[in-house]
């Protein structure tokens, strides 16, 4: 079956529908059967996997997208899990999830998508759902304006992508991924549809100069939400990304080489600098995943099938990580309303347990070992050398360093720094602890155990 | 012998830690993983000096190699040769006496030692790895702990040096990783030592690769001027901290520049030598008289570091085999030396509560043990003979002078004069501490060193004195690893 976990999705999607529409049910029954019916999604991506295409070459499938689609949905069972605090006071428990997996079910269609045109209806259905999540405090106003500003910035970005696809059907004559890379031959309108192309991915991945809207959607959305944009939609973007860069569009390969590394490089050293000063742990985390991409771009450089392996893999160490900082810090914010790092202040006096897990996802995002982040990064940088461009490679590795003194002034405010009134001792709820369990265990096993890197090598 | 077990002991005493009850559990469990971890650094040693005397003249002995990311070629290889038993032995020494000087700690006592415990994890597991990967993963791996250990229970202001030591070492291990880069792509994606030894790289991509790995290995050794990070660490880390960082850190530094720079890249070190002399010589000159100026005695001894470990560098920088010997015995000598110094400093502070040179004297009426110690550590430091300090300069001074060109006669000369400096601020440190009147009443009540001072020091002592008048059982060790390099640099002169 190509189509099990979109089927799957559908059906939840449909039961979720039917449960709100008839009697429907508690919230937290509802929310254990839609944490199981994500964990069946999450073991029904490893198995019966085939190749193949149908929908005539709309539609296709392999051993990598399917693991990637993998990669999204154990995102989405630990969002699931990690945000269980806030989802169990929500009244709009269903509709949360019927919006969060109907982007899911948009974002594996894109990933799967053989054909432009495929592409873009599946990219509007994993976006415009999003913009309605961001919205999901109806009563704060500060979520509309996320909310707006996604919904503009996203319109924006769509009307130029459309635009270039229209001058590559201009300029080639044709939509289809399979067809593409022999009608290519960086004629100018190509190389100009080319970067239309590129700044609407830019603008979904948040690639400086596109990243404007990042912070302010971030600090606006619920942190679920956040962590479901950072994670999930930031992932299947680069998944395709890649697949455009290094299958459709290699015959434009010497063009996209320099785009890239300047792109990755602009967007580390904003995405770092203003990581510098944010306040809001939620703005950090927004600036913090901005510098983060720049490294994906970094692998993307390589062109090889190094650079494949090596960003699906930093994606994956990346989803442990970054749902691990989200999930502390939606627990914080659910229980105390605090969000600001001057807050976090003391917490391991009170919170042991939260500090650790912060802790070693604030490190694995800093790339320190044994944590996965260590390899993730490094994967990617040898990734990014494979063409020998040095400048580039220090450039990259001197950016590590502003990176890390961001990430250790919060691990400074938990550890070390002195508070009056620190955060009360946090009873946490046993599905957030076994998410943030889960996570800290991703985060120190997939690095450490190499044959995890190993199956993605062989897959791609 | 494997040598897994040297990682596997450390491993199992964090693990162990993380389930300890108490903080009397802590200590006792911490004391045992060392101790274990000692007796077998010297089983090591021995089961060596054993395979040598039957004739196993092979680089590295011990070796095991593991496939980690086949896909990559990283291999977890191990292995070692006479340099790096000499490092196993003295991180062994100084991890022992570290966890016996903080017996005091009261603070978070589980997390200390943990700290203290990965620490000593890293250094390891980078002595032994013959992988350049391997080797980057361990020596990063000591960093956060570095961090952790001095913004927490440091002193003074400790979350400013605590963020500089980290941002200067992540600094230079970033500068490491671009060059370990350079050299896989450049010898054939490859990481392992050995491979990548028998690869030719050309004199022009040595020449880009080599400042990277030298400069980022450098920076942890105190290489002129990023130095700045040291007197500010040290004198912000517990005293275990402190041990740890002058004692084995550092020498993590001066034992990538040997291995990793200078044995991987022969052409560009000598093409460079005079660079790295140079500033050697600056860090040795610098060091010693930045050390005059200072009151406090963790200064002292943090300045002298740097331009005790000038000398390791300038070693290295003479590209001769009797310097480069001396520099793997003043590493030695540093690491012992230094770390002795620093836990002297810390039982002081403990009583007195201060480290200013200006605020004691006469302490030798009431510590007589403590002051003893001190004596004997500031006379190593000085290089008297029949204490490592002398044997370890002596040989450097002697390599040194085996180059004949003039500027690095001039080098060793310049080297030389430290000496007469170092000897003025070291008598005058410790004279004014434990002779002339006790001028302080407050001061007449304070206990001498309790028995888990008295085993740490004795323990360095032991090591201290046993270099000094035997330093043959070292100089044996390490000359055939230091011939193995220097083979690969002959092959360059002609």
């Amino acid at each position: 079956m190509l189509l099990k976990n979109e089927l799957w999705i559908a059906i939840i999607i449909f039961l979720l529908l039917f449960i709100k529409i008839g009697k429907g049910l508690k919230n937290d029954s509802l929310l254990t059967l839609i944490q199981v019916l994500l964990f069946i999604n999450v073991v029904l991506g490893f198995i019966f996997n085939r190749e193949g295409n149908i929908f005539s070459g709309m539609f296709y499938s392999n051993a990598v997208v399917a693991f990637q689609k993998s990669i999204l949905s154990i995102a989405v069972f630990l969002i699931s899990l990690l945000c269980a605090d806030w989802l169990k006071k929500s009244p709009n428990i269903a509709e949360f999830f019927i919006l969060i997996l109907s982007a899911l079910l948009g974002m594996f269609f894109m990933i799967s998508s053989g054909n432009l045109l495929m592409f873009y209806l599946s990219l509007e259905l994993a976006t415009i759902p999003v913009a309605a999540l961001a919205n999901f405090d109806l009563e704060k106003r500060i979520s509309s304006e996320a909310a707006m500003k996604m919904i503009l910035s996203s319109a924006f970005s769509s009307g130029i992508l459309l635009f270039g696809i229209s001058l590559i059907y201009g300029a080639t004559g044709t939509i289809s991924f399979s067809e593409l890379p022999n009608a290519l031959n960086s004629g100018p309108l190509q190389i100009l549809a080319f970067v239309f192309l590129v700044s609407a991915f830019g603008f979904k991945l948040s690639v400086v100069p596109f990243h404007l809207w990042t912070a302010d959607v971030y600090e606006g959305s619920p942190i679920a939400v956040a962590s479901f944009l950072s994670v999930v939609s930031k992932g299947s973007i680069a998944f395709i990304f890649l697949t455009a860069l290094y299958k459709v569009f290699q015959p434009l390969n010497g063009v996209w080489y320099n785009m890239v590394v300047i792109l990755a490089l602009a967007t580390m050293i904003i995405g770092n600098l203003f990581a510098l000063r944010q306040q809001n742990i939620k703005r950090f985390l927004a600036f913090s995943s901005i510098a983060q991409v720049g490294f994906i771009l970094v692998g993307m450089s390589s062109n090889a099938a190094i650079g494949l392996t090596s960003v699906t893999y930093f994606v994956l160490i990346y989803v442990f990580s970054n749902l691990a900082a989200f999930g502390v810090a939606s627990v914080i914010s659910e229980r105390t309303g605090k969000e600001n790092i001057d807050d976090y202040k003391g917490l391991y006096k009170t919170n042991p347990f939260l500090s650790w897990i912060l802790a070693l996802a604030l490190f694995s995002l800093a790339g320190i070992p044994p944590t996965a982040g260590f390899f993730g990064k490094l994967f990617l940088i040898t990734a990014g050398a494979t063409k020998g461009n040095y400048w580039f490679i220090t450039m990259v590795a001197l950016n590590l360093i502003v990176s890390l003194y961001y990430y250790l002034r919060v691990v400074r405010a938990v550890f070390m720094d002195k508070n009056e009134q620190p955060i009360e001792t946090i009873r946490g709820n046993r599905a957030v602890n076994f998410g943030l369990t889960i996570c800290a265990a991703g985060i120190v096993l997939v690095g450490l155990v190499s044959w995890i890197y190993e199956y993605i090598s062989k897959l791609s | 012998m494997n040598l897994l077990y040297l990682l596997g002991v450390p491993l199992i005493t964090s693990f162990a830690l993380l389930f300890a009850g108490n903080g009397k559990a802590v200590k006792v469990i911490s004391l045992v993983g060392a101790t274990i971890q000692f007796v077998l650094a010297l089983l090591l040693l021995y089961a060596f000096r054993q395979q040598r005397l039957q004739g196993n003249f092979e680089d590295m002995i011990f070796q095991h190699n593991y496939a980690w990311f086949s896909s990559l070629n990283i291999n977890f290889h191990v292995g070692v040769d006479g340099i790096s038993i000499a490092m196993i032995m003295l991180t062994a020494f100084v991890v022992l006496a570290g966890v016996l000087v903080s017996w005091n700690v009261q603070k978070m006592t589980k997390e200390f030692y943990f700290l203290l415990i990965v620490l000593s994890l890293g250094a390891y597991g980078f002595f032994i790895s013959l992988d350049l990967f391997t080797l980057f993963f361990f020596l990063e791996i000591a960093v956060i702990p570095k961090y952790l250990l001095i913004g927490i229970w440091g002193s003074g202001k400790k979350e400013y040096s605590a963020n500089k030591l980290a941002l200067m070492l992540m600094g230079g291990s970033s500068l490491v990783l671009v060059g370990m880069l350079g050299v896989y792509f450049a010898g054939g994606r490859s990481f392992d030592l050995l491979q990548l030894s028998q690869v030719h790289i050309p004199l022009e991509t040595q020449k880009i690769i080599f400042p990277f790995l030298f400069i980022g290995f450098g920076v942890f050794t105190a290489l002129f001027p990023f130095h700045t990070w040291v007197p500010d660490g040290h004198s912000s880390a517990p005293t275990a901290g402190s041990m740890f960082l002058a004692g084995i850190s550092m020498k993590l530094g001066g034992y990538g520049c040997l291995r990793v720079a200078t044995f991987l890249l022969p052409d560009a070190a000598k093409e460079y030598s005079y660079i790295i002399i140079t500033l050697a010589a600056i860090a040795i000159l610098y060091g010693a008289f930045a050390t005059m100026m200072q009151k406090d005695l963790k200064y002292i001894n943090a300045y002298s570091s740097v331009s005790h470990c000038g000398f390791v560098l300038l070693g290295i920088g003479m590209l001769t085999k009797t310097a480069i010997t001396g520099a793997v015995m003043q590493m030695v000598s540093h690491g012992l030396m230094t770390a002795l110094f620093f836990a002297v400093i810390g039982m002081i502070y403990e009583r007195t509560h201060t480290r200013l040179v200006t605020e004691m004297s006469g302490l030798m009426k009431t510590m007589p043990f403590i002051m003893t110690i001190l004596f004997i550590v500031g006379l190593c430091s000085l290089g008297l003979p029949g204490f490592s300090g002398f044997v370890a300069e002596m040989t450097v001074f002697m390599g040194g002078w085996q180059n004949a060109e003039l500027g690095y006669r001039l080098a060793t000369i310049a080297a030389c004069m430290s000496i007469v400096v170092t000897a003025v601020y070291i008598l005058r440190a410790v004279g004014k501490t434990a002779m002339g009147p006790l001028t302080n009443q407050g001061y007449l009540q304070l206990k001498d060193a309790s028995w888990n001072e008295k085993l740490a020091a004795g323990l360095l002592v032991i090591g201290i004195v046993a270099i000094g008048i035997a330093p043959f059982w070292l100089d044996d060790l390490i000359k055939p690893g230091s011939e193995v390099i220097m083979q690969k640099l002959s092959q360059v002169v002609k």
